[in-house]
């Protein structure tokens, strides 16, 4: 089979995934969202010192290009003399855990309501659009620092607090796009053919809006990573001995001077993460977007 | 309608929608009335974060001092916490609309007293880092939008994007490692030296120094202020750059422009007459809207450089279990982040006339 006749029976998604997959930069981007992941997933295994062992002796040791660095600590130690590299892989499972779980809940929430309030309307679509409308009120931080502050650090309210601000997102794209495709021909047809109403929203909905939901929700996975890092270096995100890369660079906040690998590293590692989720999403959203392919 | 397309990084909605009505006393009307039932859930919800608080509030202020149960008691029917509620929430409802937000636990004065104090630091942090952020963002939208797919254009798009993906407390340590620890160029924190204090007139320190007519002041204020002010406005430069890019394209296709180029208008003159006015519209909007997103932004860059405002205040009050403070303080940031978005909708329709028209 020709090349040409093999991408005419691509279906569209094929087709978008040979577009991204095309692109050096979003694949790139992508490569390495995809093994911080695998860092965080298999952090036990792949760390090379426990993140907490403290050894006073290696206390604010350079990383290894600098004098007095050496290989079995390669990113240097903090003022504890932990070993930094083994720290920003653990820190990983929070900072990507908290934006992976946070952005999978509350997309699976702000889509159902989203699409629930676009299609029944009337009194419900009412009621959760001004829910929606008041959360939207609230700056994101002011929002995240005033809930946590009130109800204490820890991993499980961090999700909590991230998530109540975040379904309004996913809540206004699935309720937009569902408003949209709610008068389209193929609802109309399944509506004559008598379906219940949770079987056109399951079966043809659902499929139709899930693409921009996928897109807005990788664009926010970096978001909610910079926020949770945020309410970490506030001290009012996990708690030692759990580390997180916000944490960290609070950590090394008071050895500026003599340590600046300390505060750098974690929060140039927060910065690569989110720079290839907000790249590979970019790149994610003009290969899988028909309109900009016709 | 998708926020993040504007690259908004700290999660304010988009771009406002047109709406229906075209006259503007409509307009400004519907938005006024639109804002009673937001601002009444936003009480709501500041309301419901206090009953979210583990432990009870009396205990929390009353510390490690002894008291009888009597007394504690008396303490909660004072303070209302003995009242339903929905007789509560109508009463803090009330209470906040006379500015009575209770009494802070650690000041021991009235918390709006307590705010006020430290409204000024933040007042002037704020406008120094919109000004920044526009006198930044605009022109290097215009320009990478107008030389679309040139090197120029490239630059600017790149550190648009690392701009808006670099946490803020990260940007204020580096900014912070280079220009005062290593160069000793600005000082790492605080608002102004000892005794360069100008007799407070405003309570802005950089127009007291210059109504009292001291330089050296004012040059001591914006070496402090440089700093916080930079590490504020620059993700919102990114933002601001991004938004006026995408505007300037949309505009420069648009079938007017292409009319005054044909007409034989100079380059200069159709992007000074039609691209810059056009393109302004969202420009501006968003930019209402990203000084709401900087009140967030400035409790961190507030606690970083030690800038004495009330974000700094309100992160000392968490530590401090200093709960009416958080309370008020958060209400405040709210209500002022919901007139900012009605403000972003109304100027949006000003600076656009096929709506306003």
């Amino acid at each position: 089979m020709s090349a040409s006749l093999a991408v005419h029976d691509a279906s569209p998604s094929a087709l978008g995934l040979r577009r991204f997959v095309a692109d050096r930069t979003s694949l790139c981007c992508a490569v390495i969202v995809l093994l911080a992941g695998l860092a965080a997933v298999f952090a036990p295994a792949i760390a090379p010192h426990d993140p907490a062992d403290a050894d006073l002796l290696r206390r604010l040791q350079p990383p290894v290009w600098q004098a007095g660095g050496e290989f079995a600590y390669p990113l240097g130690c903090d003022g504890l003399g932990r070993d930094i590299l083994s720290r920003l892989i653990f820190g990983a499972r929070v900072s990507l855990g908290v934006g992976f779980g946070v952005v999978l809940v509350s997309s699976v929430i702000g889509t159902l309501l989203g699409m629930f309030s676009g299609f029944a309307r009337g009194g419900i679509d009412a009621v959760v659009s001004r829910v929606a409308d008041v959360l939207l009120g609230f700056p994101y931080l002011v929002f995240a620092i005033g809930l946590m502050g009130m109800m204490g650090p820890g991993l499980g309210n961090i999700v909590i607090t991230l998530v109540l601000k975040e379904w309004v997102v996913a809540f206004r794209v699935a309720r937009g796009e569902t408003l949209g495709a709610r008068e389209q021909d193929y609802v109309e047809a399944a509506r004559a053919l008598g379906c219940p109403s949770w079987r056109i929203m399951c079966g043809e909905i659902l499929p139709n809006i899930l693409s921009p939901v996928l897109v807005v929700a990788t664009i926010r996975m970096a978001h909610v990573i910079i926020m949770e890092s945020s309410l970490s270096f506030l001290g009012l995100g996990v708690q030692p001995p759990s580390v997180s890369w916000g944490g960290m660079v609070a950590d090394g906040r008071e050895f500026l001077a003599e340590g600046w690998w300390v505060a750098t590293l974690p929060g140039l590692a927060i910065l690569v993460v989110v720079l290839a989720i907000n790249l590979a999403s970019q790149g994610a959203r003009e290969a899988f977007d028909p309109r900009l392919h016709r | 309608m998708l926020c993040c397309d504007a690259g908004l990084s700290y999660g304010g909605c988009g771009p406002p929608s047109p709406p229906p009505h075209p006259r503007m006393t409509t307009r400004l009307l519907q938005r006024v009335l639109h804002l009673i039932p937001v601002l009444l859930g936003t009480a709501l919800v500041v309301f419901a974060m206090t009953s979210a608080t583990p432990g009870d509030p009396v205990q929390i202020m009353l510390g490690d001092q002894r008291a009888t149960p009597e007394q504690i008691a008396a303490l909660r029917h004072d303070m209302g916490l003995d009242l339903p509620l929905a007789e509560r929430f109508i009463s803090f409802v009330w209470r906040a609309l006379q500015g009575d937000f209770g009494r802070s636990f650690f000041h021991r004065r009235p918390v709006l007293d307590v705010i006020a104090d430290r409204l000024p630091a933040t007042i002037e942090l704020t406008l120094a880092a919109a000004v920044l952020a526009l006198a930044i963002g605009i022109p290097l939208g215009l320009l990478a939008g107008v030389r679309r797919g040139r090197a120029a254009d490239r630059a600017a798009s790149i550190s648009a994007l690392v701009g808006v993906s670099m946490p803020g407390f990260w940007l204020g340590l580096l900014l912070m490692l280079l220009f005062s620890v290593t160069l000793h160029w600005f000082p790492v924190s605080g608002r102004t030296g000892y005794g360069d204090e100008p007799v407070p007139i405003t309570h802005l320190l950089l127009i007291d120094s210059l109504l009292a007519g001291r330089p050296a002041a004012l040059a001591e204020a914006l070496r402090h202020l440089a700093l916080p002010a930079i590490t504020l406005a620059l993700p919102m430069a990114a933002v601001l750059m991004r938004v006026t890019r995408a505007a300037v394209i949309d505009v420069l296709r648009a079938d007017y422009v292409l009319f005054a180029e044909s007409k034989g208008l100079s380059r200069r003159r159709v992007l000074l007459l039609h691209v810059l006015k056009n393109a302004l519209a969202p420009a501006v909007s968003v930019a209402a809207l990203e000084i709401g997103a900087l009140l967030g932004g400035n409790m961190i860059v507030e606690t970083i450089f030690a800038w004495p405002g009330v974000g700094r205040l309100v992160v000392e009050a968490i530590f401090a279990r200093n709960y009416p403070l958080v309370q008020a303080a958060v209400l405040l940031y709210a209500v002022v982040f919901v007139l900012l978005n009605s403000l972003a909708d109304v100027l949006y329709g000003v600076l656009n006339p096929r709506i306003a028209a």
